[in-house]
């Protein structure tokens, strides 16, 4: 059986390569900091992996993630100034020369990715499933990249597989912390719903429970959900909360209203906060780095106008749908 | 009631443009331990919130082919080709990469896009050089705001074309919560047609802004073009942008 455990491994040894050629290279004014960053970041994977199957405790990777947020958070990650990539100029030429055939390597991995994610499930030796169950996408992702390495090789004529690692620790330095805060917030999400934090807000938005008006009630139950999910950084957070507190003691057993219409819309609702939060750093914060755009907020900012009418939408929706 | 104040370490820490790692970290010891968690427990929670939440990262392990086709001229060639589809213009290539997100995420390929693996190599530049191929070079703020603009048409693609397919996170997550703690007998099915009319209404909304970026863009050229040929105009307010 082919392990989703097998790519975090993988993904591991290319944190530990970006950690190498990071401290190799003079021009950053941190390397051996910004190194250490990477090699820890990088020995966190596969140790995740005992913690995972509970062989290891998990207190020694919490204190590595520590460490990890303090170095980038003091400014110790730098990166190198010296850009060891194509210029403008032999970029067009070699856009001539290769024309569409570029294209290629980036259409396998939506290519591979999708076969892995609709064959995955079917495919099995034995009586036994070819893919982990249920890590079918992650795998696809993981076996695309490396499909799409070899055929952009093999078409682009490179010759040395240091090409393409030097290219991705590039884009990676580009990146920086970013790419390790949405696994941060997750953990915090995590310390969150240990803590109560959920519990709290549920309770105090019981409190201000609308009784005899419908449209306050929905109101509260799509807003609730928007307003926790911009604190939580994710709906799947806000959603148990909000409906122990609100939906269903109201809008479902007191209203009477479709529970899954109700359920469904609810959880669309919360999906506009995710749209305006930096706590969803995957989708928010991470793009600011990949796209090298200078404010923070600059995704957040393009979708704002679409997630308040689309907020708006989901109350009228579930107001006339769902009742 | 005490543990929201690790809530306000977010908030305040976020407004105040600290970096996020260190805020983030803070607001976890912080709502720890007002929360009566031991530092044990709290490392505990971190050390399994990381381990649980590492599929976020694997798209990190694409950025070699990227940056390998990057090397050899992708972004120049999707210029290219974009230069030659006059019909092309900047909203319709946003609009069109919506249609296309939200329709392959509703039958179930969310990982087929994303910003690492279409937005940087594919959709940004194509959408930039349709507005270069009418205006020619453009200002930074312009490029900036196309960027952005195609990294937030992929997010509401992604979202809102999700949650129509059954096998879905949410979908499960939804049906799994409701039946185990009220006793229903919710279909994923069921709550996945639900989730159609406002998928409707997102591809409706952003839609209509995604064509709608064409008019701004032209109105930023219309207005940079302005300040250009005005007197005591100079590029130092390009410069001293950090």
């Amino acid at each position: 059986m082919i392990k989703v455990e097998w790519f975090y491994w993988l993904l591991a040894a290319f944190f530990l390569v970006v950690a190498l050629l990071v401290l190799r290279d003079r021009s950053n004014p941190h390397r051996v900091w910004s190194a250490t960053f990477w090699a820890l970041l990088g020995l966190c994977f596969p140790y995740s992996s005992f913690v995972v199957s509970e062989t290891l405790p998990p207190w020694p990777l919490g204190l590595a993630v520590v460490a990890i947020a303090c170095i980038a958070g003091f400014g110790l990650l730098g990166h190198g100034t010296e850009e060891k990539t194509t210029t403008p100029q032999e970029r067009q030429g070699l856009a001539e020369r290769f024309g569409n055939r570029l294209f290629l390597p980036v259409l396998v991995v939506p290519v591979v990715t999708g076969l892995f994610a609709i064959l995955g499930p079917k495919l099995s030796i034995g009586g036994k499933p070819l893919l982990e169950p249920l890590s079918e996408t992650v795998i696809g992702l993981g076996a695309s990249a490396i499909i799409a390495v070899a055929v952009g090789m093999w078409v682009l004529r490179t010759p040395r597989a240091s090409v393409p690692l030097h290219e991705g620790r590039r884009l990676t330095e580009n990146i920086g912390w970013a790419s390790v805060l949405p696994q941060l917030l997750a953990m915090l999400g995590l310390v969150f719903a240990t803590a109560g934090v959920g519990k709290a807000i549920g309770t105090s938005a019981g409190q201000i429970l609308p009784k005899g008006s419908l449209l306050a009630a929905v109101v509260l139950y799509c807003l609730g959900m928007a307003v926790f999910t911009i604190i939580m950084g994710n709906a799947f957070a806000a959603f148990p909360v909000m409906t122990a507190a609100i939906g269903y003691p109201l809008l479902i057993q007191f209203y009477d209203g479709n529970a899954a219409a109700v359920f469904a819309i609810g959880m669309l609702s919360g999906y506009c906060g995710t749209l305006c939060t930096p706590m969803a750093a995957n989708f928010n914060i991470v793009p600011v780095a990949l796209l090298e755009l200078k404010s923070d907020y600059a995704v957040i900012r393009a979708q704002l106008p679409t997630a308040v009418p689309l907020w708006a939408c989901n109350v009228g929706l579930m107001y006339f749908l769902a009742f | 009631m005490l543990v929201l104040l690790g809530v306000l370490v977010v908030v305040v820490g976020f407004a105040l443009r600290l970096n996020p790692m260190l805020v983030v970290t803070v607001a976890g010891l912080v709502t720890g331990l007002l929360g009566g968690m031991s530092l044990h427990e709290i490392l505990d929670a971190f050390g399994t919130g990381f381990a649980g939440s590492r599929s976020i990262a694997i798209f990190l392990l694409v950025l070699p082919v990227i940056g390998l086709v990057e090397r050899n001229g992708l972004q120049e060639q999707a210029r290219h080709l974009i230069g030659r589809m006059a019909r092309l213009t900047t909203g319709r290539v946003l609009a069109l990469y919506l249609l296309v997100r939200q329709a392959t995420c509703a039958i179930g390929l969310l990982s087929i896009g994303g910003h690492a693996q279409s937005v940087r190599p594919i959709v940004a530049p194509m959408a930039e050089a349709a507005a270069v191929r009418k205006y020619g070079p453009l200002p930074d703020r312009v490029s900036q705001r196309i960027r952005a603009f195609a990294a937030g048409t992929d997010n509401v693609g992604a979202f809102f074309g999700e949650d129509i397919f059954v096998a879905v996170g949410a979908v499960l997550l939804i049906t799994s919560f409701v039946d185990t703690t009220y006793d229903f007998s919710l279909r994923p099915l069921d709550v996945a047609l639900w989730a159609i009319p406002t998928a409707l209404c997102a591809l409706l909304i952003h839609g209509f802004r995604s064509l709608r970026v064409d008019r701004e863009v032209a109105r930023e050229m219309r207005a940079d073009h302005a300040g250009a040929e005005g007197p005591g105009r100079s590029d130092a307010d390009e410069q001293v942008r950090p």
